[in-house]
């Protein structure tokens, strides 16, 4: 063996033994099925490309099974495809050889490289097509041949081999070449004959494609955003994931997750096409016709990354307008809809436009003339908008819509009245005719089930009352309920929770449905497109108004061929390539989505990372990171399970704790960049917006140090205090990554809520296990059952996806009584200056912790004193930072009682460059001036007691927040009270930011602002300060 | 509308109503009024005129006292304003119904959208209305019906219109109102803080609450006139 190999086997350990094990496993049933099909050749040639990756997948589930020790049925399937396996392999080898070696471990290797050879294959495939389109048949006859004696891991590692280019020592490939050889074909099967197989193999691969057609293919029909159709064949029993993947592939989507096909399943009834299981079996007999639509809509669009994500929000939106599925009012719609016609036709030109019926656009359920004027008139406005710019826009007005959103289901309430029960994003809504009479937010909700055509949901007790109650709404039909079932739980999941929860496991006698949502969450989406790392895709929109000219979906020009390397299948691929292909694609990606958590993925891509074109590294990459969180995930969970023990409060101190360090990430820029326009909106929804309403129109999008910067003059400097005495409010920005790492902490902590009992082990056992159960549930779920059951995870989760929405959500449930433990956590998240970057997570966690053992402490208003120590005159380091766009990533350890600072990633200037080039917005570029600030952040701390659990609970009473002004300082001071155990607390968060140029002394002021703050409360004790200090450096500003 | 969210307060134009003598008649008494000294009443009256013209610089429309509508100068009651739109409202009290006529006329003329109540089953007197800004709220009170709120509803179709139960002799706003951008103000009567707690539980948005000793307290107005570099006021 060479070292290389080496190093990939032991990489692989876990894996290949999995794979080893599988295959072992196999190999009789392989070799009769193999015989099976050689004694129907046509048909299997005729069948083979598709199952081909419908077999890889299903291999990799089935180790995955093993794994697991949940094997099903599935390994049935396998067998058949074996064959077509094997020549997938060869031709991976032929191009990609160089990457592998043979050897043992060979099997692994190929399962691993499913995901990536695709565009090897494609090349290959055109270059090669002719040369390989002559035999097929002899394929079987080699089968035949060797079917006694080569299991099927043989062939690929032997084909490989010999295709490997000459890069590699001929000589030590031949030994390896036998020594797998001898080792697994008994000496049976020559070299001579492998390379036979090999070409054959070639051969038959491409011959069975050109068969495709002739059995078990369906052709599909999806109606896309844009109204044109895309139609594809597919495989038989393919899941929905395949043709999910297709059309994604098709319109070039790479944030895919927010959508969904439906299809219609009677007149008024339109259900999500489960991507995990087969389409068949939930079509029964219906057509295989889907719409393409958004599932879940972004809270804020301006968050994706990419603007084709965006544009195809727009379109769905368009569409829910022009349907009345989204009301708005007359205004509303003549804004979006110039938003439309900019985007669509660009700068309004009265020669061209002046004459374009508007009726030909539908901008409302009922089009008025007077209506198009006004969207003409509006149009005017927007002039140097571009596409992208009008399309934001579009969409930071559309989002505000109070129905933006969300999926309304007809009900009627216990006592028979017509309701609508609307599933979105924070919760579940109740409706009455247009009016809201209800709301339910997910951190209520204990538990959603139905039973036949009823739908319940369990609710925490309210404010006064002792109780869980449980509130019944009765459906139209059994159906029905299980579909409105089934959207609260992928939304809650989605929107909630950090990573899907494990489908219940299958017991005996277990009634009820297990489906639980198997994509990725909006946090692992989000982590997910951080990674994107492709130049923005080129598209077409297409105009509303002209429906018929198709959406190019291809990719234009150089950088984007490699993306359709990438993306297997991506458009013109598809014909020429078949079923077969995608549907590999489709392996490709969900094994990354699978097999996340297992701890081979990391290995396997720092193979191929060096040889493969970045972008796909890239493109691995997300699954990297995936894995690498869930190992974490996975370690947390056990170190909590021992911590659980000691009591729940610890257990999630310990999560917050052990949150593992962001990285800092290239797509925070790019992100931001674009941003500019809508963070303006955003940052509506900070504290500071209402003190310095005025300045931030000129501000960047960032946090709400930033915000200061911006403020006042050039050259000033700013020190923001953050006086805490006992509670902080959570400020932190937009990280998702940061959220997602977080929640890995909290997964486990133990289900909280009054009533609920979460059993640990379950719990833990979920997290390692949950993604790859996806396939034995979804082969046990049926479609008739009749009840089904989930508990929303409430665990300390829900209180910490925390992004800008979740933000004032917070704010929101702070003033909401009877709020829990969980609820609680949400209240109290810390307000770290810092912000924005992963490195500030952690600072807000352990603050939390902080809080919450604050919290605890029976007497509170208690004894921590001394929190300020004589630190005051502590310095921290000073980091360099841009103000443009840009936030300080300014990295505070906060050990409990102690100031620590550590260094922001330095924040360079490319922002300004790339949101030059994207033309974001004029603001962005103009009006911010570029200056170089200093940031600098400390956090003062007190000793804090650790009351231990118990505390938990406390009830909301109030919160309020009053500002106030002076001529250097602005005080926003945030008081909130809780009661817990009989005992009222009270906590008053105060930040005070300081403005001033060179003259003012931070220090003293700072002093006199703790010293006041003190003295306003001589009987409470100040137990956390932080401050954050920002300065701007003269040189580099922009002016 | 353009930005929800920011429109709370924003306003250039104020319209008042005189004090009719007939308002001393004990008809306030039904509307939750303490009772009235008319002399006071008119006094305070020219004195708001005054504020919201000189301290707040806004355009002033002042409609002159009707004396067979005794509650005229509660205009709130009469059109629920957002935005270009206003919503004439159908009180709940024949008598009092008149009174959106004066008010219609002078809405239109200030060029907004005026929408009516056709429906003859919807009471909706405008101080059960709160907009918060980036929502409504309809408090279901002794005067305002759920036909009523749907309407709202109907009308501003932008915003999430919650209702809540609001009991006793009070409308929503006697009970609550906004303090501020994203700050609710409520009296500490059960009923004020009934209704608080059901908007917490109805909304999507972070509101602020702050308690103020009694009810009336919470009756108030932020306005940010004309400018933005204008701090906002709080009216009450």
């Amino acid at each position: 063996m060479t070292t290389e190999v080496g190093s990939v086997s032991e990489v692989k350990k876990d894996s290949s033994q999995l794979g080893t094990d599988a295959t072992k496993e196999k190999p009789k049933e392989v070799a009769e099925n193999q015989q099976n099909q050689s004694s129907d050749p046509e048909e299997e040639k005729g069948s083979q490309p598709p199952p081909a990756a419908e077999s890889q997948s299903s291999l990799r589930r089935q180790k995955r099974e093993k794994e697991t020790s949940e094997s099903r049925g599935i390994s049935r399937f396998i067998p058949p495809w074996l064959k077509k396996q094997k020549s997938y392999t060869l031709v991976v080898a032929k191009d990609g050889g160089d990457k592998k070696e043979p050897t043992q471990a060979v099997v692994e290797e190929q399962v691993l490289d499913k995901e990536e050879p695709l565009p090897e294959e494609q090349r290959q495939a055109k270059g090669d097509a002719e040369e390989m389109a002559q035999k097929k048949q002899e394929i079987k006859v080699e089968v035949k041949e060797e079917k006694p004696s080569v299991s099927k891991e043989e062939k690929p590692s032997v084909s490989k081999v010999e295709m490997q280019p000459t890069e590699l020592v001929s000589k030590e490939r031949e030994e390896k070449v036998k020594e797998t050889q001898e080792d697994k074909l008994e000496g049976g099967a020559a070299k001579r004959e492998t390379k036979e197989v090999q070409t054959n193999e070639l051969k038959a691969e491409k011959a069975s494609q050109k068969v495709t057609k002739k059995t078990k293919t369906v052709q599909c029909k999806v109606t896309l955003l844009d109204g044109t159709e895309y139609s594809c064949d597919l495989e038989k029993h393919a899941k929905g994931q395949v043709l999910f993947d297709k059309v994604c592939e098709h319109l070039n989507l790479l944030e895919k997750d927010y959508f969904g096909l439906l299809f219609q399943e009677s007149p008024e009834q339109k259900n999500w096409l489960d991507p995990a299981k087969e389409i068949k079996r939930q079509l029964r007999n219906l057509p295989w016709l889907f719409t393409f639509n958004v599932k879940f809509y972004p809270p804020d669009p301006s968050q994706l990354t990419e603007d084709i994500t965006r544009y195809f929000l727009c379109l769905q939106l368009r569409q829910d307008i022009a349907s009345g599925r989204l009301p708005c009012s007359f205004v509303t719609h003549a804004l979006l809809g110039s938003y439309t016609l900019q985007a669509e036709l660009g700068d309004y030109d009265p020669e061209e436009h002046g004459s374009i019926d508007l009726s030909e656009f539908q901008f409302a359920p009922t089009q008025t003339k007077e209506l198009e004027e006004k969207v003409a008139e509006l149009h005017k406005t927007h002039r140097g908008l571009s596409p992208a710019q009008a399309d934001s826009q579009f969409l930071e007005n559309a989002k505000r819509l109070s129905m933006y959103g969300v999926d309304l289901h007809h009900a009627k309430d216990s006592e028979g009245v017509d309701i609508k029960l609307g599933v979105c994003a924070n919760g579940l809504l109740i409706y009455k005719d247009r009016l809201r009479i209800n709301r339910f937010a997910w951190p209520k909700i204990l538990k959603i089930s139905y039973k036949r055509s009823n739908f319940y949901i369990k609710v925490r007790p309210a404010e006064l009352e002792q109780f869980e109650s449980t509130i019944g709404f009765k459906l139209p039909n059994h159906r029905a309920a299980k579909r409105l079932w089934k959207v609260c739980v992928e939304h809650h999941t989605f929107y909630r929770l950090v990573s899907p929860e494990q489908p219940p496991k299958a017991k005996f006698l277990t009634l009820g449905s297990k489906f639980r949502y198997s994509g990725r969450t909006q946090a692992q989406t989000r982590q997910a497109s951080t990674l994107i790392d492709r130049p923005a895709p080129h598209f077409e929109r297409t105009s509303s108004k002209r429906v018929s000219r198709s959406l190019d979906g291809a990719p234009i020009g150089v950088m984007d061929q490699s993306l359709m390397k990438d993306f297997p299948g991506a458009a013109g691929e598809i014909s020429a390539y078949g079923p077969g292909l995608v549907s590999i694609a489709v392996v490709q990606d969900g094994d990354g989505r699978r097999e996340v958590r297992s701890p081979t993925k990391a290995p396997h891509l720092q193979l191929i990372e060096g040889k493969k074109n970045s972008l796909r590294v890239e493109g691995d990459n997300i699954y990297v990171r995936h894995s690498n969180l869930m190992l974490e995930e996975l370690d947390k969970a056990q170190e909590d399970i021992l911590k659980h023990q000691a009591s729940i409060s610890e257990l999630k101190r310990n999560f917050m704790e052990s949150t593992p360090e962001p990285r800092p990430n290239e797509w925070e820029k790019r992100r931001i960049t674009p941003l500019s326009l809508q963070t303006q909106g955003r940052k509506g929804d900070h504290l500071f917006k209402d003190i310095l309403s005025v300045k931030e129109k000129y501000l960047m999008p960032t946090i709400w140090t930033v915000e200061e910067k911006a403020q006042e003059t050039d050259k000033s400097s700013h020190e923001t205090l953050n006086i805490v005495e006992e509670k902080k409010r959570a400020e932190v920005g937009k990280d998702e990554r940061v959220i997602t790492e977080e929640m890995n902490g909290k997964e486990i902590s133990p289900g909280s809520g009054p009533g609920e009992i979460r059993k640990v082990e379950p719990v833990t056992q979920k997290d390692s296990t949950s993604l790859s159960s996806e396939s034995s549930s979804s082969s046990s779920e049926s479609e008739e059952e009749d009840v089904g059951e989930y508990r929303p995870h409430h665990r300390v989760t829900e209180g910490t996806i925390r992004e800008e929405q979740e933000y004032e959500e917070e704010v929101e449930e702070e003033p909401r009584p009877a709020a829990k433990v969980v609820e609680r956590e949400e209240a109290v998240p810390e307000a770290s200056p810092v912000t924005q970057a992963g490195a500030s997570v952690i600072t807000v966690e352990t603050v939390i912790q902080e809080n919450v053992g604050a919290q605890k402490i029976p007497g509170e208003k208690s004894v921590h004193e001394g929190a300020l120590k004589q630190d005051m005159g502590e310095e921290a380091e000073e980091e360099p930072q841009k103000v443009n766009g840009e936030v300080s990533h300014v990295d505070i350890d906060v050990l409990p009682q102690i100031i620590c600072c550590s260094e922001p990633p330095v924040v360079k200037t490319e922002m300004v460059t790339i949101s030059d080039a994207s033309q974001r917005t004029e603001i962005s570029t103009k009006e911010v001036p570029i200056v170089q600030t200093e940031t600098k952040t400390i956090t003062y701390e007190s000793p804090q007691i650790d009351g231990g659990a118990g505390g938990d609970s406390g009830t909301l009473l109030t919160a309020q927040t009053i500002t106030s002004e002076s001529v250097s300082t602005t005080t926003t001071t945030h008081i909130t009270k809780t009661v817990k155990g009989g005992i009222s607390e009270t906590r008053i968060e105060k930040r005070i930011v300081i403005t001033g140029d060179g003259d003012i002394d931070h220090d003293q002021a700072l002093a006199q602002a703790i010293r006041e703050a003190r003295e306003q409360h001589p009987d409470m004790s100040v137990t956390r300060v932080v401050v954050h200090k920002e300065t701007e450096l003269a040189e580099e500003g922009e002016d | 509308m353009g930005t929800p969210g920011e429109g709370l307060g924003r306003c250039s134009h104020a319209l008042i109503r005189g004090v009719p003598e007939s308002l001393a008649s004990g008809e306030g008494a039904g509307a939750g009024l303490p009772a009235l000294d008319l002399a006071k009443a008119q006094r305070e009256h020219g004195v708001l005129g005054g504020k919201l013209r000189q301290r707040l610089g806004l355009q002033l429309l002042e409609l002159p006292p009707e004396e067979s509508l005794p509650l005229g100068p509660l205009l709130g009651d009469t059109a629920v304003i957002q935005g270009d739109t206003a919503l004439i409202t159908r009180p709940w009290s024949p008598a009092r119904r008149p009174e959106v006529d004066g008010v219609r006329k002078a809405l239109q003329d200030l060029g907004l959208r005026i929408v009516e109540i056709g429906d003859e089953n919807a009471t909706l007197d405008g101080t059960d209305v709160l907009f918060t800004g980036r929502e409504f709220f309809v408090g279901l009170s002794k005067w305002t019906n759920h036909r009523g709120a749907e309407i709202v509803a109907d009308t501003f179709r932008d915003f999430a219109v919650s209702t809540v139960p609001v009991s006793g002799p009070s409308h929503l706003r006697g009970l609550c109102g906004m303090g501020g951008p994203r700050t609710v103000v409520a009296g500490s009567s059960d009923a004020a803080q009934k209704a608080v707690r059901a908007m917490a539980v109805l909304t999507d948005h972070p509101y602020a609450s702050l308690t103020l000793p009694d009810d009336a307290a919470a009756d108030c107005l932020f306005l940010r006139p004309g400018l933005p570099g204008v701090p906002p006021f709080l009216l009450h």
